[in-house]
């Protein structure tokens, strides 16, 4: 099964209470931040207090990602370093520009992974897209490393270098969303959207997870645990859609154990597309709680 | 023989005294009243007496008597102060406080409590300064802390006998007709619901209102009516009504309240005590409050209706009344503003009295007809004992409420708590101190996982089926004690501050002093 990130949470690195209960909220990934949530002179105490984490609390099955700072700070290369050694699932990079960016960051991994005794290429890689040049950019991005399991939009810096300001229906944001799904899907690895950061505001908030799914997006940032059920209920399959998806797959079954190459349902045949949407939907069904394999295989 | 009114009456009817002739002289009370009209009644009303001083010089108080208050202000309450104040400028000394309730606001009875105006406390909990200083051994004779409905209990049962009972009122007409609210008035510093003070009303020797709005005749509806009213006094302030919702009935929005409230709810919704016409009561605390927001959600969903929700209420739970999904509200204590507001204005809202809420032995207390209740919990143990009284540190810091009463009345009770707080584990191998039997709770609910009651199998088998994962409450022990691990135990010494009583009266823990550096 392909791994869900409907939802990334945001932990500041430097907030010990968070970071030891950021795994209780559910959410398919855990973000730990160096770079903006952290003061200057915090740095350092932050990369620590994150490595120690990792490396003692059992986060579960939950993906761990860290926003490292960018290579061109004096804190990106001991950041990484330390990061690859507490064995994070994910190294995310902040304001991606160019494939150049990724190459950079790809060399010092492997050189930790080398002397560290890992596995090359266990420590996967995520993007963060957040300006004109990189959304331009975003499938040169995309395409730069096997280590990226994905690209993101960061929205606040984006529309900054766009000369406009956020608007509540992110009419200014609608080329990068959907180019950063083009591009995403293009390369075969996923699409994450960009925070929404007014927490008061739960119905915009619905509205904008309802846009990006639409656009194809796999999920969203997010800043505060509370906005993780709301992603998680929208992305969640109906009841129909479950219904119908489950009788492909037994219809494929079907046809699987006949020995034929073509499936059919209700005398139609259904194409490969359909197929793998029909898998999707089912793990995506799986992950909400509203389906439970195994109470299928007890009837 | 004739009586006064000339009319021969047989001897046989009055042999043996058992009947009296009619002689009006005899029984003057029931003379003709002369004829004054009802306004120069009210005016010339006995029970509005000048002040405070003489009320209490009418009621006969002497020292050593027990005085009784009720807690419906929470933290803006005045009147408790306000009172001992007055009896300690009055000179009176040794007297036992039987509240229903004290809160942070109540410190200054520290002094009260050295220069002995004050000897000995029975309440329902105590926070602030005031338990700290209990807890650390400020009295000779150790508090008593009863339970909502063990404090009416021994009440009415004359285990604990009021001589004077001190009333704050938001509104009462001049015969003692008093209410947590007034329909004359929109400005009064209304509390809601007076459903502890009325089992004082009820009970004590003498009743004496303090009221800082006097409302014509007659105060309707009233909460405490006016033949068990003996003075009333008023006086400037009886409360802040900003601060009735204190920080036990605060609307939480801390992540970990809410999912805490959102398991509780999965679990409500899966055991079995969820249908058309089920009851529900949340106690204070954050997350035990919270669940219905989530609730709400679940009952539309499955098109499900309350019949009553219970207890405390709040501004959450009057909202589904209003919306139609809470049919009717039983009211002891409001928790809010909203809450006050929706008892004066809506119908099926009804207050009710610390007997008829939690009485153990009265002949209808509602807690027994309760299907779901969420209580909160300070500690928790593996035996699925809960302490809601004492702190990580010992000290004295909450409440027992209804806790016993609701855990042991309803079918299906929830203790929710955040599996660690700060550095402590939530869930211990023994309670420090017990305030509710683990055999009345059924299941634990943290942030980090779900315990049943292995006394209760066949919940286990309905969560199983409802796929919610469980742990065991050891299980749970051991999560925490993985993250903050083992408490040192706490450094009591051997004074006894405080007698936990259950709700029939037997004790059931003792709370020692804590070692004063602590």
């Amino acid at each position: 099964m392909n791994r869900l990130r409907r939802t990334m949470l945001f932990v500041p690195g430097n907030s010990p209470g968070m970071i030891r209960d950021a795994h209780i909220y559910g959410s398919d990934s855990i973000m730990f931040d160096l770079e903006d949530s952290v003061a200057l002179g915090e740095k350092d105490a932050a990369r620590h207090l994150v490595y120690q984490a990792l490396k003692t609390i059992d986060y579960g099955t939950i993906e761990k990602v860290v926003r490292v700072n960018p290579l061109n700070t004096v804190y990106g290369q001991d950041d990484i370093e330390a990061m690859v050694q507490a064995k994070v699932n994910v190294i995310r990079l902040p304001k991606t520009e160019t494939p150049q960016d990724i190459l950079d960051t790809e060399e010092i991994i492997t050189s930790i992974e080398k002397k560290a005794d890992m596995e090359i290429g266990s420590t996967k890689m995520m993007a963060a897209i957040e300006s004109a040049l990189g959304v331009v950019n975003a499938y040169s991005i995309a395409i730069s490393s096997n280590r990226l399991v994905g690209i993101a939009l960061g929205a606040e810096d984006y529309t900054a270098s766009l000369k406009t300001t956020r608007s509540l229906d992110g009419v200014e944001l609608f080329f990068a969303r959907s180019q950063i799904v083009v591009a995403a899907r293009a390369a075969g690895i996923d699409a994450i959207d960009t925070v929404f950061s007014n927490l008061n505001d739960m119905e915009t908030f619905e509205k904008e997870i309802r846009l990006i799914k639409q656009l194809g997006f796999d999920g969203k940032s997010v800043i505060n645990p509370r906005q993780i059920d709301v992603v998680h209920k929208i992305f969640a399959p109906t009841e129909k859609e479950i219904e119908k998806a489950l009788r492909i797959l037994s219809a494929m079954k079907e046809a699987e154990e006949k020995g034929s190459g073509v499936v059919n349902l209700d005398g139609k045949m259904i194409d490969k597309p359909v197929l793998l949407r029909a898998q999707r939907m089912i793990e995506m069904a799986v992950a909400s709680g509203m389906y439970y394999p195994e109470d299928n295989e007890e009837e | 023989m004739k009586n006064y009114a000339g009319r021969e009456i047989p001897d046989i009817l009055l042999e043996k005294g058992k009947m009296s002739p009619y002689n009006p002289l005899i029984t003057n009370g029931l003379k003709k009243k002369e004829s004054l009209s009802s306004a120069e009644r009210q005016r010339q009303s006995r029970k509005i007496v000048d002040s405070l001083e003489k009320a209490v010089a009418l009621s006969g108080l002497q020292n050593g008597m027990t005085i009784s208050f009720h807690h419906h202000f929470r933290d803006g309450d005045y009147v408790v102060n306000y009172v001992i104040d007055r009896l300690a400028e009055m000179g009176f000394k040794h007297l036992r406080l039987a509240a229903s309730s004290l809160t942070n606001i109540h410190a200054p009875l520290i002094r009260h409590i050295q220069n002995h105006v004050i000897d000995s406390i029975e309440t329902s909990g105590l926070r602030g300064e005031l338990a700290e200083a209990i807890s650390k051994g400020l009295m000779d004779v150790p508090v008593t802390f009863r339970s909502h409905g063990g404090r009416a209990y021994a009440i009415s049962s004359d285990q604990l006998h009021i001589d004077v009972a001190f009333l704050g009122a938001p509104s009462c007409d001049p015969f003692g007709n008093a209410n947590g609210y007034s329909r004359d008035t929109e400005d009064t510093s209304a509390c809601g619901s007076m459903g502890y003070a009325r089992v004082d009303a009820n009970y004590a020797d003498k009743v004496i209102i303090l009221t800082d709005h006097i409302v014509p005749y007659p105060n309707i509806p009233f909460g405490i009516s006016q033949y068990q009213v003996d003075y009333i006094v008023e006086i400037p302030e009886i409360g802040d009504k900003n601060k009735i919702m204190s920080g036990a009935t605060r609307y939480t929005n801390n992540p970990r309240d809410l999912l805490i409230a959102q398991k509780a709810v999965d679990v409500i919704a899966a055991s079995g005590y969820f249908y058309d016409g089920f009851s529900l009561q949340t106690g204070s605390g954050g997350a035990a409050l919270a669940t219905t927001r989530f609730l709400r959600e679940k009952m539309i969903a499955r098109n499900i209706k309350a019949n009553f929700a219970l207890g405390g209420i709040t501004g959450q739970i009057v909202k589904l009344h209003e919306e139609g999904l809470i049919k009717k509200l039983l009211d002891v204590q409001s928790f809010d503003l909203d809450a006050a507001e929706s008892l004066k204005n809506n119908r099926f809202h009804q207050q009710i009295d610390a007997n008829y809420y939690a009485d153990p032995f009265s002949e209808g207390s509602v807690v027994n007809e309760l299907d779901v209740v969420v209580l909160s919990a300070l500690e928790v143990d593996t035996g699925f004992n809960v302490n809601v009284l004492t702190g990580s540190d010992g000290i004295i810091r909450g409440a027992i409420g209804g806790h016993q009463d609701t855990a042991a009345g309803a079918a299906f009770s929830i203790v929710v708590a955040p599996l660690t707080r700060g550095r402590n584990s939530s869930i211990l191998n023994h309670v420090n101190t017990l305030t509710t039997p683990g055999d009345t709770v059924d299941v634990v609910v943290t942030d980090q996982g779900i315990a049943v009651n292995p006394l209760r199998p066949e919940i286990i088998e309905r969560m199983k089926k409802a796929h919610i994962p469980l742990s065991t409450i050891e299980e749970l022990k051991e999560k925490a004690e993985k993250i903050v691990g083992i408490a040192e135990a706490l450094p009591f010494e051997d004074q006894i501050v405080g007698i936990v009583t259950y709700r029939d009266g037997s004790i059931l823990d003792v709370i020692r002093k804590i070692r004063n550096d602590h």
